[in-house]
């Protein structure tokens, strides 16, 4: 009890130092400064079931309130995707609502578009301004002229809106920046893709091979869950990466492959595996199409021919594809996830979907599997207006494969106005400045349109360069759709409100259909409130709102997932099997067999930008998080320590990157270590952000993404390869150092 | 009488953090320091090379140095599981712990009393384990009791290649890692 009463006189000493700091950020920002810790008697704990938004795995969650206010999340025991565990991450999601770089009203521009000076309004004002400027543009452009960017979930309603208002330019960054060439290579070699969360059966896995994927580093939870289980039951791992990954450390075998040959290795253990008779034959010979002309095509790639391309010695390469064969089916070559690396990315993802085919894992244990879902009622909306026009990112079908929408490509369009012009933007939750390649041509794009909104938790980079920045409830003080993501189980999860949001914050449910309202579209929201459109979503399954609002996920009946389950083995593609050689793709004028081709090397004094994942950050979204950006509040770059000698980088200390384009990075710590080869160097993507309201984030570490002003185009299906930028260092001086 | 402390698997964790940012909301550790934190070690050249990543917390030793030189009885064994607190009411603030442990488990509370990983005693005591072994994600961290032969961490240790952090230092710590 003693303990007690020091919080109690020490509260009041927070009380008294918080008030002052909140007038000065704002009003209603809760503060993180009483240090209760565990519940005392007398306290008043209570619990609410929702999902998570730190990444989109969607892991469903409990948070627990102590005395009204938010303590802390943790997983919800009855999700199949977190089983109880949530990730940092999703642990740390306690921050994303004690930010106090949150945003807290509607913003509207003062001055020119990106100097970031604002006057606050009111929502009417600035959904009124926006549906003003909206249908002008309608009346002198078409609705098509609209285009819609979002991420994650939380822009299903917003997307509503701008289907019912007519436009067809809907896009996301996670295709053409992320995973696109990835489903495209699948969907081309087995006829589905590996959709999200993966359909990889890694916990059963004898054999995981990972081919420049970092799980571990890449935190999606399931996949960490079933990486560590693996490697706990004893699975052989085998690395290919040209930095030793963490998921590297628990490898048997690791490859440090030269960056951008990856598909040079993959024809060589194709190669191994033909040759040497290791593959499934009696897979190949029921489902397999063109394995024939797939032989031929392949038969030159030996281990010597990859040899000086990978810099991989041919024994290791042999050892590797045997090593593959002795645990098949249960071996797994993970697709990866953030595949858009060197433009023929589709190319190469069909090539890791040709050794995993090889091997017969295809609806196998330890393989991929089939997953579930858990079927839900769409709402009986009225049919959206067809547009005549067609979508504006890929004209004349110039990315023959490309099967959902190009950011690059709206990008394109907005600067040309081909093939039709592209006048607003509406941003929801996406940081673009970050997730898309060479920035100038994303700030030129935006400075020709009429009409730039965001809708963003936080003053993002991109939020900077709005017309109207729209402030956003976070996803603990909001509604979203049901999460019914197909995986092992079907499972429906529902979001919902665990507090109140600190300012005017409002909910993109509600924001969408207010704008709706002001666009005339009241037809297409007979919805008063969320919670009616969500009920009427459950009809047809036995489960009330109540009851999700108390169990927070609900698990469905399993149902055979692979083989050994019995679930049939089914190939959607033209020849109904497993295409070896792909006559789409020949039709096309396309490789039908993924052939190595080179990409150009760093020149002298250069080393290749690589980027990827840090557990802890989810992209650019999360460094204001104060949980999150306490376990990582800067990225820093790692070069060799050879490298770090000749160059007299001293770790720890600062140094700034130039690329091949003269562009110059903030100074950025370097991390001079053994765990990088000697040609490239590697940032932890998200740091570097210059938007001065993320005051926690401003000016720490380096952006990857400002340094990436070239890009190589996959001619399959447009996915932007961004590992094309070579770097060199320049001392700092000073201060900065 | 129950010993408590913790083996962990140095081959399935992955060093995500998790445990810290965990230990940070439940115990509402203040911001700016750690109860515990995660340490990475690297031996070899490029490309033969071996990488241990640790996550450390207080050792709740059985010969702990903090409590012997505690001035005012502060920093002491707990009854249950025997592991190591400190009272914030008799605390002084006075540092010495901090400078005995050779961990640097120990950081000054901004309410001025010496603060440090408690093995969550708040959960066990419900049955719970501590909030970085229940969110690991990996579930590379094992809590339980030595004095049991059958626990699921003697077991661990009688079946596994393990080792503790500064042996050398001779104040028996109660956390080892398999590797």
């Amino acid at each position: 009890m003693t303990i007690l009463s020091r919080r109690r006189f020490l509260q009041i000493g927070a009380g008294v130092a918080g008030a002052g700091t909140a007038a000065a950020l704002s009003p209603g920002t809760p503060v993180w400064a009483d240090f209760f810790g565990s519940a005392q008697p007398g306290d008043v704990v209570e619990t609410v079931p929702t999902y998570c938004d730190l990444c989109f795995w969607k892991c469903a969650a409990i948070a627990t309130k102590k005395n009204g206010r938010l303590w802390k999340i943790e997983g919800n025991p009855a999700d199949p995707l977190s089983r109880g565990r949530l990730c940092p991450r999703g642990t740390g999601g306690v921050g994303t609502y004690y930010d106090t770089d949150r945003l807290h009203s509607p913003l509207l521009r003062r001055k020119s578009r990106g100097e970031d000076e604002w006057s606050e309004v009111t929502w009417d004002e600035a959904l009124g301004f926006i549906a003003d400027k909206l249908k002008k543009i309608r009346a002198e452009h078409g609705p098509e002229a609209v285009a819609y960017f979002s991420h994650g979930i939380g822009g299903n309603f917003l997307k509503h809106t701008f289907k019912a208002f007519g436009t067809p330019n809907l896009v996301a960054p996670s295709y053409a920046q992320c995973r696109g060439p990835r489903d495209v290579g699948f969907q081309l070699t087995f006829g589905e893709d590996v959709a999200t969360p993966e359909r990889t059966d890694i916990a059963k896995a004898r054999c995981l091979v990972l081919v420049g994927s970092h799980l571990g580093e890449n935190m999606h939870n399931s996949q960490v869950q079933e990486f560590a289980e693996a490697v706990g039951a004893g699975a052989t791992v085998i690395v290919a990466d040209p930095r030793f990954s963490v998921a590297a450390s628990k490898a048997k075998h690791y490859l440090p492959v030269k960056p951008g040959t990856d598909i040079a290795l993959l024809l060589a253990w194709m190669n191994v595996l033909v040759a040497e008779n290791l593959y499934d034959h009696a897979f190949v010979e029921t489902h397999g199409f063109g394995f024939d002309a797939f032989r031929a095509e392949i038969a030159a790639c030996t281990p010597e021919w990859a040899y000086p391309i990978t810099t991989i010695e041919p024994e290791a390469i042999r050892e590797t594809a045997r090593e593959m064969a002795r645990h098949r089916p249960a071996t797994l070559v993970h697709p990866g996830r953030h595949v858009t690396w060197y433009g023929d990315d589709a190319q190469r993802s069909r090539a890791i979907a040709l050794v995993n085919a090889l091997l017969g894992n295809w609806g196998r244990e330890g393989g991929f599997y089939f997953p579930a879902s858990f079927a839900l009622a769409k709402y009986p909306y009225p049919a959206y207006p067809h547009s005549e026009r067609g979508t504006v990112d890929n004209p004349g079908g110039k990315y023959p494969f490309a099967d959902l929408g190009l950011t690059n490509g709206i990008r394109a369009a907005t600067l040309s106005g081909q093939p039709y012009p592209i006048k607003g933007w509406f941003v929801y939750a996406t940081n673009l400045m970050q997730a898309m390649p060479n920035q100038e041509e994303t700030i030129r794009a935006i400075q020709a349109l009429d009409l730039m909104v965001v809708v963003d938790v936080v003053p993002s980079e991109i939020a900077g360069w709005a017309d109207v920045v729209l402030p956003e409830s976070v996803y603990l003080e909001r509604y979203d759709d049901f999460n019914t993501e197909a995986f092992r189980e079907p499972f429906v999860s529902l979001r919902q409100p665990v507090v109140e949001s600190p300012g005017d914050q409002r909910p993109n449910w509600w924001i969408a259909r207010e704008l709706a309202m002001k666009l005339g579209l009241g037809a297409y929201y007979p919805w008063q409130s969320v919670e009616e459109y969500l009920e009427a979503r459950l009809a047809g399954t036995g489960l009330a709102l109540a009851e999700m609002k108390r169990r927070g996920v609900v698990v469905g009946p399993h149902r055979p997932i692979n083989v050994e389950e019995g679930h049939p083995l089914a190939f959607p593609t033209p020849s109904g099997k497993v295409e070896f050689w792909s006559t789409q793709l020949a039709e096309k004028g396309f490789d039908a067999v993924p052939k190595y081709t080179p990409h150009a090397e760093p020149p002298p004094g250069y080393f290749r930008l690589l980027f990827g994942r840090a557990p802890v950050h989810t992209f650019s979204r999360t460094q204001t998080n104060p949980l999150l950006h306490e376990a990582m509040p800067e990225n820093e770059v790692w070069v060799h320590a050879d490298v770090a000698r000749r160059w007299v980088l001293e770790n720890g200390r600062k140094v700034r990157l130039v690329n091949q384009d003269g562009v110059i990075s903030q100074p950025v710590k370097v991390k001079a270590t053994e765990r990088i080869r000697t040609d490239c160097v590697y940032l932890v993507h998200g740091f570097g952000q210059t938007a001065k309201g993320l005051k926690r984030a401003v000016g720490k570490g380096a952006s990857d993404a400002q340094l990436i002003t070239r890009y190589a185009v996959d001619p399959l299906m447009g996915g932007t390869g961004m590992n094309v930028n070579f770097v060199t260092f320049q001392p700092v001086a000073g201060a900065e150092a | 009488m129950a010993r408590f402390g913790m083996v962990i698997d140095t081959q399935r964790c992955v060093g995500c953090m998790d445990c810290v940012v965990a230990c940070k909301t439940e115990n509402q550790v203040p911001e700016g320091f750690n109860r515990d934190w995660i340490a990475t070690e690297v031996r070899g050249k490029f490309p033969t090379l071996a990488l241990e990543i640790r996550t450390e917390r207080c050792n709740h030793c059985d010969s702990p140095p903090c409590v012997t030189c505690c001035p005012t009885g502060a920093s002491h064994v707990e009854e249950l599981g025997k592991i190591v607190l400190v009272d914030p009411e008799l605390c002084i603030g006075c540092k010495a712990c901090l400078a005995s442990c050779p961990y640097d488990a120990r950081f000054i509370h901004p309410e001025g009393y010496a603060d440090k990983c408690t093995f969550c005693i708040h959960r066990v005591k419900e049955g719970k384990d501590p909030a970085c072994v229940a969110v690991c994600p990996t579930r590379c961290m094992h809590f339980g009791d030595f004095a049991d032969p059958n626990s699921e961490v003697s077991r661990l240790l009688a079946a596994r290649v393990h080792h503790a952090l500064i042996p050398e230092a001779g104040t028996s710590p109660r956390i080892f890692y398999l590797t």
